[in-house]
């Protein structure tokens, strides 16, 4: 880092320059090579160390870590070096770039790695190669199936949020007033944590001695409101306070798309002697259909990561009717500390979803293309 | 623009007055259907932390005609009047995770501001080329972190973090949070920029500014509204993250939805302490939605109308 402080200053006096000189380049690339070299020293001093092949070393692997952003830092400073302006504009791009590198795609590689291992954090036995054991395990693993085909219920619900956003978008895109006062109100539930709502809704309000909602059941002639005793009604109340809690949010969106609707289209449909609902279904509904199919592909999504509200309402019970991939292998590590197991359930989990996805952007993109 | 407004003028140029006020009636019924469907469970939760037992069970619902209102939830938390200047244990507690969350959520949504309006220039201005990877690609690549589920990412962490010795940091959190909102912050303020004519970077070069002068001097100052909108939302979902925070955190760096949800676990907790801390952990977020509000849409709604 000694030869940084000489470099920037060299750049403050010649900004701009559209190809660097050969001795500024030249002082690029040696940073590099001498960044890139302490970086890998530092790494195996500290992998030699922790195998117990020499004595010198770090207790913990931080150092590894300050010596990546040095590198880091050297290397943004010799792009500068080397390609001058284009250097200074790759300095845009690059923190963000080596961010995402070292907490993403890192870890990801990393847990590939994990996947394969047979690794009990609490014991005393360190990681064991496993191979295919624990996607042998997964097979076998009932309870996990069990949560894939909930997330299939859970995902197609979203169709169900949807119609009740759209609702509530066209409610609020009339002609009323306190329109302000509605839109806050409506997209409070947004703003609030799922785990505040597991409690505020799932353990209070849905209790079935004194909840309110259990006693509005009782009062309409329902015996024994229990929502979370019976599977589906379980899933259906999990799924009801997951859709409180993100309808804002399609809402908000559905809005925005009414709102940079083109007033002539609805005229014409005016003029065409269409009714209200001729008019929804043949003008207003296909001209939203890319903005729809954009939220829900966004909301899938999110709701393939749900995992709060179960964890703390239900724990994915009764039997795993309301477990989520994520909830259960939540409890897979809580329960078995088993760190290879549940990391092999999760990239088997993120496997499927970009299959899905990308099949259902292929899908889309068709479709969409169809209608406009 | 609504559907309704076309019926009364279109089909029935003559709408009997009766039908059109039960056309009106009917959407503000609705109106206000859902905004008790909304308001209700806040209620519920604010009023019961006023309550003792006997009001619970027996599901008295309006304070000062069904029951008698008391500082109950508010004193197992020590924030009641009569506990407030007193020691506390419970409110020592509650102030530090308080200030967890505050300072992670405030730090990750910085963080990834910082970074990601960065990138989201640099995409807007300029051509890249990584490798095969054009413009399109590399927003693409940061894009597609979205689909990541934590999960995936939850227990390679734990096994890092603990190497690291970065387990149950604040720091350790933040850089987590960032990384989960680097995506939309990105696509937020690329869209901010795209906004913001070239001509004025093309003015600010002619002036004699280099790039990263032009950016910081001409550009930035005009993206702050993208910026304020994307700092909230940042805000908000870092503030309400509770997946990490409950593998990642045992003792100093908790965070407020972890001792929500720790508190729920247990069974004989008192029903108003429990509505007490959930009106706390959720009142900020509350005024944020109300005061700004306007950010939170025009951040959600980026790209939307396209």
């Amino acid at each position: 880092m000694q030869n940084s402080a000489p470099v920037t200053d060299d750049l403050h006096h010649q900004p701009a320059v559209a190809r660097a000189p050969a001795r500024r380049k030249t002082v690029g690339r040696a940073l590099v090579a001498l960044a890139s070299l302490g970086f890998l020293l530092v790494l195996l001093v500290q992998i030699l160390h922790t195998t117990g092949a020499t004595a010198a070393g770090f207790s913990d692997w931080r150092p590894i870590l300050i010596a990546y952003l040095i590198w880091a830092v050297a290397f943004a400073i010799a792009q500068v070096l080397i390609r001058g302006e284009r250097g200074q504009r790759a300095l845009f791009l690059l923190p963000a770039v080596f961010f995402t590198i070292a907490v993403v795609i890192f870890p990801t590689i990393f847990g590939i790695y994990i996947a394969s291992l047979d690794w009990n954090l609490s014991s005393v036995e360190g990681p064991r190669f496993s191979g295919f054991d624990n996607l042998v395990g997964m097979f076998n693993d009932t309870y996990y199936w069990n949560a894939l085909g909930n997330m299939c219920f859970y995902a197609v619900a979203v169709l169900g949020e949807y119609a009740i956003a759209f609702g509530l978008a066209l409610l609020l895109s009339a002609e009323i007033r306190a329109r302000k006062f509605f839109r806050i109100v409506f997209l409070l539930p947004m703003m609030l944590s799922p785990v505040a709502v597991s409690w505020m809704i799932g353990k209070s309000l849905l209790e079935f001695r004194f909840g309110p909602a259990a006693t509005l059941a009782r009062y309409l002639g329902w015996e024994n409101p229990a929502f979370f005793a019976s599977p589906w009604m379980a899933r259906l109340s999990i799924q009801a306070m997951d859709a409180w809690v993100s309808i804002p949010f399609i809402m908000i969106i559905l809005l925005a798309g009414l709102q940079a609707m083109p007033r002539e289209v609805q005229e014409a449909a005016k003029v065409d002697g269409a009714n209200g609902w001729q008019s929804f279904r043949h003008v207003t509904f296909p001209i939203m259909l890319p903005v729809s199919i954009t939220v829900l592909i966004i909301r899938i999504i999110f709701k393939l990561k749900l995992a709060d509200i179960v964890i703390n309402v239900t724990a994915g019970g009764p039997g795993g009717a309301t477990d989520t991939v994520s909830s259960f292998i939540y409890r897979v590590y809580r329960d078995r500390s088993n760190v290879g197991y549940g990391t092999a359930l999760a990239m088997v989990y993120l496997a499927l979803i970009i299959v899905l996805l990308t099949l259902l952007l292929r899908l889309s993109k068709r479709w969409t293309q169809k209608v406009i | 623009m609504s559907t309704l407004a076309l019926k009364r003028v279109r089909r029935h140029p003559a709408v009997p007055r009766a039908k059109r006020m039960l056309g009106r009636a009917l959407i503000y019924a609705a109106l206000l259907f859902w905004t008790f469907i909304c308001l209700f469970p806040i209620y519920w939760t604010v009023t019961t932390s006023f309550k003792s037992a006997v009001d619970v069970t027996q599901a008295h619902l309006i304070p000062w005609v069904d029951f008698q209102p008391d500082w109950k939830g508010w004193r197992s938390l020590g924030l009641s009047p009569d506990t407030l200047f007193g020691t506390s244990t419970a409110r020592a507690e509650f102030t530090s995770r308080f200030v967890n969350s505050i300072i992670t959520s405030v730090g990750a949504s910085l963080l990834a501001l910082i970074l990601g309006s960065l990138a989201a220039y640099g995409l807007s201005r300029f051509r890249y080329k990584f490798a095969w990877m054009r413009n399109d690609d590399i927003l693409f690549f940061f894009m597609s972190q979205l689909i990541l589920p934590p999960v995936v990412l939850a227990l390679p962490f734990l096994v890092l973090y603990k190497a690291l010795a970065l387990l149950d940091t604040r720091f350790g959190l933040i850089l987590l949070y960032t990384l989960s909102v680097l995506p939309i912050v990105i696509w937020i303020m690329r869209d901010q920029f795209n906004a913001i004519p070239i001509e004025l970077d093309e003015a600010a070069f002619v002036d004699g500014l280099s790039t990263w002068g032009a950016f910081l001097r001409i550009i930035l100052p005009l993206a702050v509204p993208g910026m304020v909108a994307a700092f909230i939302l940042s805000l908000v979902l870092c503030w309400n993250e509770y997946f990490f925070a409950a593998l990642l955190t045992s003792t100093d760096a908790k965070t407020l939805p972890v001792i929500v949800a720790s508190q729920t676990g247990s069974q004989g907790i008192n029903w108003w302490s429990m509505a007490a801390l959930s009106t706390a952990a959720i009142a900020p977020l509350v005024l944020v939605g109300i005061f700004l509000e306007r950010y939170i849409v025009s951040g959600l709604t980026t790209g939307a109308g396209k």
